[in-house]
């Protein structure tokens, strides 16, 4: 039977706010445990939550991103369970009446159409502590640093019907809350965690398959992975004329396994009700429109003006316009290397290589987008060889050298470019290749003409002990061998 | 000097007859020799209190006081004091010592008040006698000369007992359905709930969080001015306290009272109450009738409703707010825990008494899937016509009266066995709390030997109005002064 793929995600996305959501505790991470809480973060008798204004101000503008209704009246209210990191005994959150509405993200697809995933509502909470199970032999040790957090748990509509849409929005999504600056998408930090709600029905049906949810994944590739992962196990059931269990599923990246945490039937009633504590919160218009006028450029209208003021095409736009911190490299790096194309190809080849390959992001990258710049330009104007610059780029992110044109030098990389020596050499070597210079002469099709031209690249090179202008060498000996 | 008020320690304070050295020890003297027979103290701050008291004077000496300087007094136990324990009654928090104030406290503090120890109060203030307390019960300081072991109501007994007993002039306390007045009114001393978000909830540990708030007690209206003085305001620490500045509640003390529209709620003076209750709070209307106020009958046509409402709202909070005591991180820890789960049950199963165990329960239920729309919901819907029954009332008259409690203190161990009878011991104090307008409790006579009190009930933020008129109602009648045997 073929079947229909039904995705929807839910998102817990970290404020960037200095202090916690409803105390003065820093949320810098990494600190030793237990230092970044106060008597409200450890739920002392008599404390009190006092709102942040900056997270209600970060999820307006998140709200105002994703095209959607801002809540004027929203509502905290208590989610009820035990649970050693969770302080209070019960999570402040919002259920009924959540400060962001429905909205929606456009996500581009690689067969280049694009598509319109809903915002189901998106809602204020704060994030518990963190169990720590490895460190303590037998015990379990509780940090509480990230307890009071603030966060936005993004909701999605279940539109997205293949595990390569679903990562496309998770991009987007990132490139949206980077951009705007209200979380520092470090996903290895479980600034941005997904949930995945994954369901199968008989290609199309109208009626909803029963679905399971994935939690936790912390990287697109896990989130990717997973969701194949799942739709196979579901589709195996299925294909078997078993009945999918609702369920939350946990799964193992490193091992790419998925086990049943909790089915449904013993998931907690968490009791919902609103908080005594905290009065309903009401936004006004000058508070919105605050919001709206401190919205930076995000990734559509980047895209956009990438297209434009760059000439880069769709796909390129798309990919460096997507990501807020890649889409500032690349423009440091292009208003020193004015050649956006090649620009784009260097960061998008050899750069994100490197970082993939060391598992960096851009923030953590040793080379600076001018310095990519500065050797963008010697490459195009044919001071070296893309041999050359790859030379440059390895001395450049090993820090041996910050100076694009001291490695040059000292590395003697400069390209002989001098027309009349070059054409010396051409001579020279093809006076030492009779045979092949005839066979060239002789094949009519032009295909296997071109391959044959690099037969006397080596030759040539090793002439010029390395320093031939390549392109150079190609036309003078296009230009010799007759055409 | 025990009989003195806050007032007039603070002028004799004031002109140096005597040191807040001298005053405190004969305080702390008086709770050594007298505190055995009430038990109206958890825990008693002798050192602590001594060193403020020479502080407080070299204060008065550099000629820096208010008139709290040096004047001593008492906290509930459920108002944090930094480095000194507070238990709220319970043995979940016996070993408990706040590494902070509560505002209130801070605020007493900074007015360089003297406190002489924490009072026992019913477990997390669930309670109208004192007896749950685990620090055992409080014995009201009336009626023991004939004989009889009475509560001093609940759950402030230990501060009402105290002031009552002379043990402190003024002691503060906390009400979220009548723990304030219905205790003034068994133990004869004069007791303030503000209006909802008056007083900062900031360190007083929460029973049921949208009701609660910290009042004050004392024999004397003005001293219950002197102490809303200090403890009103807002804090930007609770999200809940009003913005809006606090007036010198004693400056319109002395306001004359003609032309006051007085309401009688139909509803408060039914059946419940006894016909020699009835009589002595009708006479203390007469009273007021000769100062030139008017009475009316009114009408709080939903007040009946008030008790069933509140006991699934209280329980409801109350069964979120105390999850905190988990034994995970302060407070009460069973032995030898085998798990997490074990940890969790045994912790609470040890650490809670009976009261506390069953509202927790009543408030689960009460907001479980199922119950949810039919028990919190409609409590809600029904607190919403409670205040507006409330702000009706206030259109035709200036302040309500009523009896406060529905009888005098009754004997310990009386009502202990039947929850509901208990209950309704507040039957004339809960939709106040409801609603959230403030209301009083005053001397007003005796039946058996015992006190009773009448409630003067105001509109939100009327604290000074009804200040004023408890202050000019205890310049004509002496039951205020009244001292038990």
């Amino acid at each position: 039977m073929q079947w229909d793929i039904v995705i929807g995600l839910e998102i817990h996305v970290q404020l960037a706010t200095k202090t916690k959501i409803f105390s003065g505790s820093s949320t810098a991470y990494g600190a030793e445990p237990n230092t970044q809480a106060n008597a409200v973060d450890l739920a002392m008798p008599g404390t009190l939550p006092v709102p942040n204004e900056q997270a209600f101000r970060y999820a307006v503008m998140f709200g105002l991103a994703v095209n959607a209704e801002i809540e004027r009246r929203s509502v905290f209210e208590r989610k009820n369970y035990f649970y050693p990191d969770l302080p209070k005994g019960y999570q402040t959150t919002q259920l009924e009446r959540p400060i962001v509405g429905p909205g929606y993200v456009d996500i581009d697809l690689a067969n280049g159409e694009s598509k319109r995933v809903g915002i189901h509502h998106a809602h204020l909470e704060e994030d518990a502590g963190k169990s720590l199970h490895e460190d303590f032999h037998g015990m379990t040790g509780i940090d509480l640093n990230r307890a009071g957090t603030p966060l936005i748990e993004v909701v999605t509509e279940p539109d997205m019907t293949s595990a390569e849409e679903a990562v496309a929005f998770a991009k987007k999504l990132h490139g949206i809350v980077t951009s705007l600056g209200i979380c520092d998408g470090d996903m290895s930090q479980g600034s941005m965690r997904f949930d995945v709600n994954i369901s199968l029905k008989p290609n199309g049906s109208e009626t909803l398959g029963t679905r399971t949810e994935t939690k936790n994944l912390n990287s697109f590739r896990f989130m990717e992975q997973a969701i194949a992962h799942e739709v196979e196990r579901q589709m195996d059931i299925l294909e078997d004329g078993g009945t999918i269990v609702q369920e939350t599923r946990l799964y193992n990246g490193d091992r790419d396994e998925s086990r049943s945490m909790r089915t449904k039937e013993e998931a907690n009633d968490y009791r919902y009700f609103p908080c005594p504590d905290l009065l309903p919160v009401e936004i006004d218009d000058s508070f919105i429109e605050e919001a709206r006028n401190s919205l930076p450029e995000l990734p559509d209208a980047r895209k956009a003006r990438f297209m434009d003021q760059y000439g880069l095409n769709d796909y390129d736009a798309g990919l460096l316009g997507g990501d807020s911190r890649l889409a500032a490299f690349f423009e440091e790096a292009v208003s020193n290397g004015k050649d956006a194309k090649l620009t784009s190809n260097w960061i998008q080849g050899e750069f994100s290589a490197r970082l993939n390959a060391e598992e960096k992001s851009v923030a953590d990258s040793p080379i600076s987008g001018a310095q990519l710049g500065d050797l963008v330009v010697r490459i195009a104007d044919n001071t070296i060889s893309s041999a050359g610059a790859k030379k440059v780029f390895e001395a450049l992110w090993s820090g041996e050298n910050d100076n694009v044109d001291a490695i040059i030098d000292a590395k003697g990389l400069k390209q002989v470019s001098d027309t009349g020596a070059l054409e010396a050499m051409v001579d020279e070597v093809l006076a030492g290749m009779p045979d092949q210079v005839a066979q060239y002469q002789n094949e009519e099709d032009p295909k296997k003409r071109k391959k044959m031209l690099g037969g006397f690249m080596g030759p040539l090179m090793k002439a010029s002990k390395g320093q031939g202008n390549p392109k150079l060498f190609n036309e003078i000996l296009v230009k010799k061998l007759g055409d | 000097m025990h009989n003195k008020s806050v007032a007039e320690l603070s002028r004799e304070l004031e002109r140096g007859e005597i040191s807040s050295v001298e005053l405190t020890q004969q305080f702390l003297d008086r709770i050594k020799q007298e505190d055995g027979r009430f038990n109206s103290f958890i825990t008693v701050t002798q050192e602590q209190a001594l060193a403020d008291a020479k502080a407080a004077d070299e204060q008065r000496a550099a000629g820096d006081a208010t008139p709290w300087t040096g004047v001593p007094f008492a906290h509930k136990d459920i108002f944090c004091t930094n480095g000194v324990r507070t238990t709220c009654g319970s043995k979940m928090l016996a070993n408990f010592v706040p590494p902070y104030d509560a505002t209130v406290t801070e605020n007493f503090r900074k007015a360089g008040a003297v406190c002489l120890g924490k009072t026992n109060m019913d477990e997390f203030a669930m309670g109208s006698s004192t007896e749950s307390s685990y620090f055992g019960a409080t014995t009201n300081p009336w009626g023991l000369s004939q004989g009889d072991k009475r509560v001093p109501g609940g759950s402030s007994g230990g501060s009402a007992a105290a002031v009552a007993a002379r043990l402190v002039p003024a002691a503060t306390a906390t009400d979220t359905g009548g723990s304030i007045r219905q205790p003034a009114a068994l133990c004869g001393i004069t007791g303030l709930k503000p209006t909802y978000g008056r007083v900062s909830r900031y360190g007083m540990i929460a029973f049921a969080s949208s009701l609660d708030q910290g009042g004050t007690m004392a024999r004397t209206a003005e001293d219950n001015a002197l102490m809303l003085n200090v403890m009103a305001g807002f804090d930007p620490k609770d999200s809940t306290s009003i913005d809006r500045d606090a007036p010198d509640y004693t400056a319109t003390l002395n306001e004359p009272l003609k032309g006051l529209r007085i309401g009688l709620p139909k509803e408060y003076f039914s059946d419940q109450l006894s016909p020699a209750m009835e009589e002595q709070v009708r006479n203390a209307v007469k009273e007021y009738e000769k100062l030139g106020a008017t009475v009316k009958e009114v009408s709080l046509p939903n007040a009946k409703l008030a008790i069933a409402a509140y006991y699934v709202i209280a329980p409801a909070e109350a069964s979120a707010n105390l999850s905190r005591f988990d034994g995970a991180r302060y407070g009460y820890r069973c032995d030898d825990p085998k798990d997490l789960m074990d940890m969790y049950t045994r912790t609470r199963a040890e650490g809670f008494g009976t009261e506390v165990k069953r509202r927790i329960l009543v408030g689960t239920y009460a907001l479980s899937a199922g119950y949810f729309d039919a028990y919190y919901l409609k409590a809600q819907k029904v607190r919403r016509l409670i205040q507006q029954d409330f702000i009706n009332a206030f259109k035709e008259v200036d302040v309500l009266m009523s009896p406060t409690s529905p009888s005098p203190a009754f004997v310990q161990g009386e009502k202990t066995n039947d929850p509901v009878t208990m209950y309704l011991e507040d039957i004339f104090t809960i939709a106040i709390n409801l609603a959230g307008v403030p209301a009083m409790s005053v001397p007003a006579g005796f039946v058996d030997g015992l006190p009773v009190g009448l409630q003067i009930i105001g509109d939100y933020f009327s604290e000074a109005r009804l200040l004023n008129a408890a202050h000019q109602f205890q310049q004509v009648t002496d039951w205020h002064q009244r001292e038990p045997q």
